[in-house]
């Protein structure tokens, strides 16, 4: 008998998602050829290509969105908003009834953790569809007027780190307030949108309601830049989201923008170590660090950085990375080549200005794209990694020494997404949140998300909130009081 | 917080007794200065704490793992029995199991302890004579701990006497949450030294002090009082061990090993019924602490009922099937 603890491989079957060789385009409720030349997706475990994906062109998109203007005009835009939330229930029932097949295909095509699409994502994403679905006849009462009006036809771009949970951010509140909605998922992950289209027809919704087409940048633009669209929602990078921003001024569109973040957490020497830790890893390694809101600045009091990081050094070692479909992986694959590329090359720049890396000993899989859970120490505020937007498992640690000084540094980004705030002193907390600039604080946790609670940016993380009561708003025209 | 900027001030007398390892040889020196090294560990957040522990009770341990698992669970096993009603045949009939827990399987390892009232230690030794297995005995009027220190210590000196090679004896509740931590740790100090070569585990009664941060202040009080092990319940208070719980403490032993090079063992005991429970455990031995108290030297289980679901579960991975409880013997 050894004395270690293997543990044995414990992969989910794949066995109960069944992925087509194709897909078309998911067009006024059916499945339709796309006029471009197709795509493919491949697991980024394995670089196994899955299936070949329809890519949209200009054409398609006004079919697409000739469609929703009708289902809002003939049937969803009249319908009793409590049918409307009908609709939704039964979508938000089938997500749950088929939430093991969504969190594989997920994982298949994202590459992130069987554990974080199981407990997660899928679970999270009902969530949203449940809580929409109880607002749609509630409207009057949102606090935005007596009588308010949807927009009409949304036009929704999501990305690829968490395709089916942007979706449910971005379809249910759409449905809930009687828009229609056009929806183009991201390049690298498309199969968890289609299978909804499935939930869709499953669900009776009525056709023209969700259209949903696939396809890379061009196919977006169309979407965002398509003169019948009313209301533009984009979760992505800030550069798509400056250049979404420029085509949607002047005209009559509203719009949302969930882009990047440079997320400080904040460790208090007061704080609970342990679970700071914990909130450290799950801040920056939760899905391999692909989330915009990642507590990828670690900003540690010097009295404990020793210990904090030791600590977290420890930790770390401890975090399993490998097949996404194993229920023991804590960190999966990288989504893309593209991504890879990006998070080696921000590392190699780290390493260049100055500051020390640290990676676990690990073995990687052969094949597929892999990093390892990476922190930076030593990085001083003026450093790229300490700036840009990395989207992977590379944490850079700076050092304070006062709370001024924890502030300053905090809000010392262009961007202002999310915050943690570690500290057993309640009224630190309040006081420190406070004062940063940043859409989500939280205190002795980290990356919690409730359909309940509005999420968004301040500076170049965007504008709007989705979830909650404030991104109702978001879908809604106020109605004159 | 340290809320005593030098507790040295404050300092009454000197104890008298051996004091703790260093680096912490000077916060015994006095109740303040106790007082002030205890409130001074970081806090434990409970909604992060439960968080972990049940995320890592989520893993997923399937074939050779699980074999390994129950093999390793089932020699941290104390087999306990701690009735009013306990006699010496019952005594007995437990050493037979701990011995052979399945009969009609040699390779199944023994348990690592029975664990008795003191007065029924030397039945329990021996039953056990030439097996190895330890015969711990719970002292210092075991469970609620509510007897004058003279009593205590002749408990814990009969038991040993019976035979007893491991004392498990039950902290002063009482004066841990009224705050007067140096009382707790001399009790433990003069337990310790009238076990003489017996070793100790100290039982925190976590479920009375109903804090993670008592249950980390109190682990490392009875660490610094020389504690050979730290031990969640005594079985009569509900909750008893829970995988949270057991999670504090293990960071508590880790750290101590760290800043004091000293190791400690740890035992869960009570509400662990089922190989699921104790997998799960074990999930969270390696990894908050590691490999190195993956072992019945360093972590037990205190459990009654839980051995029969191991020699279940066992019987079923080797098998395929469920045998149902009249394959596992009646105790």
């Amino acid at each position: 008998m050894t004395s270690l603890f293997e543990y044995a491989p414990a992969p989910e079957s794949r066995s109960i998602v069944d992925i087509a060789p194709s897909y078309g385009l998911f067009v006024d409720g059916e499945f339709v050829d796309g006029s471009g030349e197709p795509m493919k997706t491949v697991n980024p475990a394995t670089e196994e290509v899955l299936s070949e994906i329809a890519v949209g062109t200009e054409a398609d998109v006004d079919r697409a969105v000739k469609a929703a203007r009708r289902a809002h005009t003939r049937v969803w835009g009249p319908m009793r908003p409590a049918d409307r939330g009908k609709y939704l229930f039964r979508i938000a029932r089938i997500l749950q009834e088929r939430a093991r097949e969504f969190a594989v295909l997920e994982s298949l095509d994202n590459g992130k953790p069987i554990r974080e699409s199981r407990d997660v994502d899928v679970p999270l994403a009902a969530a949203h569809f449940f809580y929409h679905a109880g607002w749609a006849d509630k409207l009057s009462y949102a606090g935005l007027g007596p009588d308010p009006r949807p927009h009409g036809v949304a036009g929704q771009v999501i990305p690829w780190n968490f395709p089916l949970l942007m979706l449910a951010w971005k379809v249910a509140p759409a449905l809930a307030t009687g828009n229609t909605v056009v929806l183009k998922p991201a390049e690298t992950t498309p199969l968890s949108a289609l299978l909804f289209a499935e939930v869709c027809r499953q669900a009776d919704l009525p056709p023209g309601v969700v259209n949903v087409v696939t396809g890379a940048g061009e196919t977006g633009r169309a979407v965002v830049e398509h003169d019948d669209v009313d209301k533009v929602a984009f979760t992505g990078s800030t550069e798509v989201g400056r250049s979404i921003a420029r085509a949607v001024a002047g005209t009559r569109k509203a719009l949302t923008l969930e882009l990047g973040g440079k997320a400080a957490n904040i460790v208090f020497d007061d704080a609970p170590i342990d679970q700071a830790v914990e909130g450290i890893v799950r801040g920056i390694f939760f899905n391999q660090g692909h989330v915009c809101c990642a507590g990828s600045r670690l900003l540690v009091q010097e009295s404990v950085h020793d210990e904090v990081i030791a600590s977290l050094q420890r930790r770390i070692g401890t975090l399993r990375v490998g097949d996404p479909l194993d229920k023991n992986t804590d960190i999966g694959a990288i989504n893309s080549a593209e991504q890879l590329a990006r998070i080696r090359e921000l590392s190699e720049i780290g390493e260049a200005e100055g500051a020390h890396r640290w990676q676990p000993a690990c073995e990687l899989p052969d094949r597929g794209f892999w990093f390892p859970p990476t922190v930076f120490t030593d990085v001083s505020p003026a450093h790229r990694i300490a700036r840009d937007e990395v989207f992977g498992p590379v944490l850079s640690v700076l050092t304070f020494r006062t709370p001024d000084e924890a502030v300053a540094k905090a809000n010392n980004t262009t961007y202002g997404l999310s915050a943690g705030i570690w500290t057993e002193k309640g009224s630190r907390i309040l006081a420190i949140a406070d004062r940063l600039r940043a859409g989500v604080v939280w205190a002795n946790t980290f990356n919690q998300f409730d359909p309940t609670s509005p999420f968004g940016g301040y500076k170049q993380s965007g504008y709007g909130r989705e979830g909650g009561r404030h991104g109702l708003a978001a879908y809604l025209k106020e109605s004159a009081r | 917080m340290t809320h005593v900027l030098d507790p040295g001030t404050l300092a009454a007398g000197t104890r008298p007794g051996p004091g703790p390892a260093a680096p912490f040889d000077d916060v015994t020196r006095s109740d303040a200065a106790l007082r002030a090294f205890l409130h001074g560990l970081p806090g434990v957040d409970q909604v992060g704490a439960e968080q972990r522990a049940a995320t890592l009770g989520t893993r997923s341990i399937k074939t050779t793992a699980k074999a390994w698992a129950i093999d390793t669970a089932i020699a941290m096993v104390d087999l306990t029995t701690l009735e009013g009603a306990d006699t010496p045949g019952r005594v007995r009939s437990l050493a037979a199991k701990a011995r052979r827990p399945d009969p009609d399987d040699p390779s199944c390892p023994a348990v690592a302890a029975v664990c008795v009232y003191g007065d029924l230690a030397g039945v329990a030794r021996e039953a056990l004579a030439g097996t190895g297995i330890h015969v711990a005995a719970v002292a210092t009027a075991f469970p609620s701990g509510r007897a004058s220190r003279a009593v205590k210590l002749a408990d814990v000196r009969d038991a040993v006497g019976n035979g007893a090679d491991e004392i498990d004896m039950v902290i002063d509740r009482g004066a841990f949450l009224s705050g007067r931590y140096l009382e707790v740790f001399e009790e433990i100090v003069a337990v310790k030294e009238a076990c003489g070569d017996a070793h100790l585990k100290v039982i925190l009664e976590t479920g009375e002090l109903v804090t993670y941060d008592n249950a980390r202040r109190a682990s490392w009080l009875a660490m610094l009082a020389g504690a050979d092990f730290i031990k969640t319940s005594t079985g009569k208070i509900s909750p008893a061990a829970t995988l949270p719980v057991c999670l504090v403490m293990l960071e508590a032993v880790r750290d101590f090993r760290a800043a004091t090079g000293t190791q400690v063992g740890v035992k869960p005991a009570g509400g662990i019924r089922t190989t699921k429970d104790a997998v799960k455990h074990l999930v969270l031995v390696n990894e908050t602490v590691g490999a190195d108290w993956l072992s019945p030297d360093w972590f037990r289980l205190g459990a009654s009922s839980l051995l029969n679901d191991l020699l279940q579960q066992r019987q079923k991975l080797r098998t395929g099937h469920y045998s149902g409880p009249d394959h596992v013997s009646v105790d």
